[in-house]
């Protein structure tokens, strides 16, 4: 059966696009950043995932709110990056995984979980800029399975829920046939805020106790509403709902073996863990 | 209905009734990610909002250029930030403009969460 090899939560701060294309990795600013990134490369080289479960966020790229799916997955061939409207290069596409995306569809939707299936798709910045921190030659050697989770119209689905969708997953990919090595990779956060007179909100002390507790004490965080977690985090802080989803996919027991944060990247708390299940 | 919840200061969350009242606005908005629509806003700006119903709020925040009005007028962040793009104006320009700050004072004010 497929084993799930490990997680890895960062940031997507659209910036860091910017960044590599502009070659800054080594600037003063840049540089703490993605020095976080040089373990987790080297963990990666030694773990050869070959399959990356993407739980991310769409930010306006592929779903309008004609039609907000809360969860969706994608199935299909190939997922393609494009124009998000302020500048961002784009990346090379994405293989997809369709025996994992059915089997996962079929799966999540047996376990109650009403989910939107998309059979073309593009993804944004949410996937396409821990894949390129992940794999910077940008020649992915993984397929992949795209997991949105709506965080762009309120009500947003709870943090309990989140963790619950983020097991369902773990049990499909052991589940799954074959010997595939499988990463989950969740994508937003930490605290931020764009909108509003809050803009520029950060709360370090939260984001740190959040990163210490996927490993010590993982569901801390679902004891907070949307609403508490907006008002701790920010209104894009609430992202870690992915965080908290791909952690739970590992199961209930798991071992920090990287962790960098660093303030600020953009206008954000900029995160980074790598994770391995332990076994019970 | 559900229960009002507190207010959090300075935040407006986009919900049901942000999307409602945001619809022609954030449609508008999302078509943005494509070049063409842009130059077109750009080359005909009336045309453009009339094109896609904006109310006079949603008009005017636009002509002003101003995200807190257009906030008001029920557009999401995301959908904004491609408007903004249109501009070459980047996340510390639009935090900058909604609290009142200018560019490098906001940056600072990053900064200084590190604590």
């Amino acid at each position: 059966m497929a084993r799930i090899i490990g997680a890895i939560t960062t940031s997507h701060v659209p910036a860091i696009g910017g960044a590599i294309a502009r070659q800054l990795q080594h600037e003063p600013y840049w540089k703490p950043f993605f020095d976080g990134f040089v373990p987790v490369r080297e963990w990666l080289a030694q773990a050869r995932p070959d399959v990356v479960v993407m739980v991310y966020n769409d930010h306006g790229l592929n779903f309008f709110l004609d039609k907000m799916p809360t969860f969706a997955v994608g199935a299909a061939p190939q997922y393609r990056h494009a124009d998000e409207g302020w500048g961002i290069p784009t990346v090379p596409p994405f293989q997809g995984n369709l025996d994992l995306s059915w089997h996962l569809i079929e799966s999540l939707v047996g376990e109650d979980f009403d989910l939107t299936t998309c059979q073309e798709m593009l993804v944004d910045h949410a996937f396409t800029l821990p894949m390129a921190l992940l794999w910077p030659d940008q020649n992915w050697p993984v397929t992949t399975v795209p997991v949105c989770i709506n965080t762009v119209q309120f009500p947003l689905p709870s943090a309990a829920r989140c963790w619950r969708l983020g097991e369902a997953i773990g049990r499909a990919v052991a589940a799954f046939p074959g010997d595939a090595r499988v990463l989950i990779v969740g994508t937003g956060g930490l605290s931020h805020q764009l909108d509003g007179e809050r803009a520029g909100f950060i709360n370090k002390d939260f984001d740190l106790q959040f990163m210490q507790s996927l490993s010590a004490d993982p569901r801390w965080a679902t004891q907070f509403s949307i609403h508490q977690l907006v008002e701790k985090t920010g209104t894009q802080g609430v992202e870690l709902l992915m965080w908290l989803a791909a952690r739970a996919a590992l199961g209930p027991a798991a071992r920090q073996v990287h962790a960098s944060y660093h303030i600020p990247i953009s206008n954000t708390a900029a995160g980074l863990m790598l994770l391995e299940p332990v076994a019970s | 209905m559900s229960t009002p919840k507190p207010a959090i200061p300075g935040t407006t969350l986009f919900d049901g009734a942000q999307a409602r009242k945001g619809y022609a606005l954030n449609k508008m908005c999302y078509s943005f990610n494509h070049a063409g629509n842009r130059q077109a806003f750009l080359a005909d700006e009336d045309a453009y909002c009339a094109r896609f119903g904006l109310n006079a709020q949603q008009r005017e925040a636009v002509r002003a250029r101003n995200v807190l009005q257009l906030i008001a007028a029920g557009g999401n962040a995301y959908y904004l930030a491609k408007f903004a793009g249109i501009f070459g104006l980047d996340m510390q320009d639009i935090g900058a403009q909604q609290t009142g700050m200018t560019k490098d004072q906001f940056k600072a004010r990053l900064v200084a969460a590190r604590g």
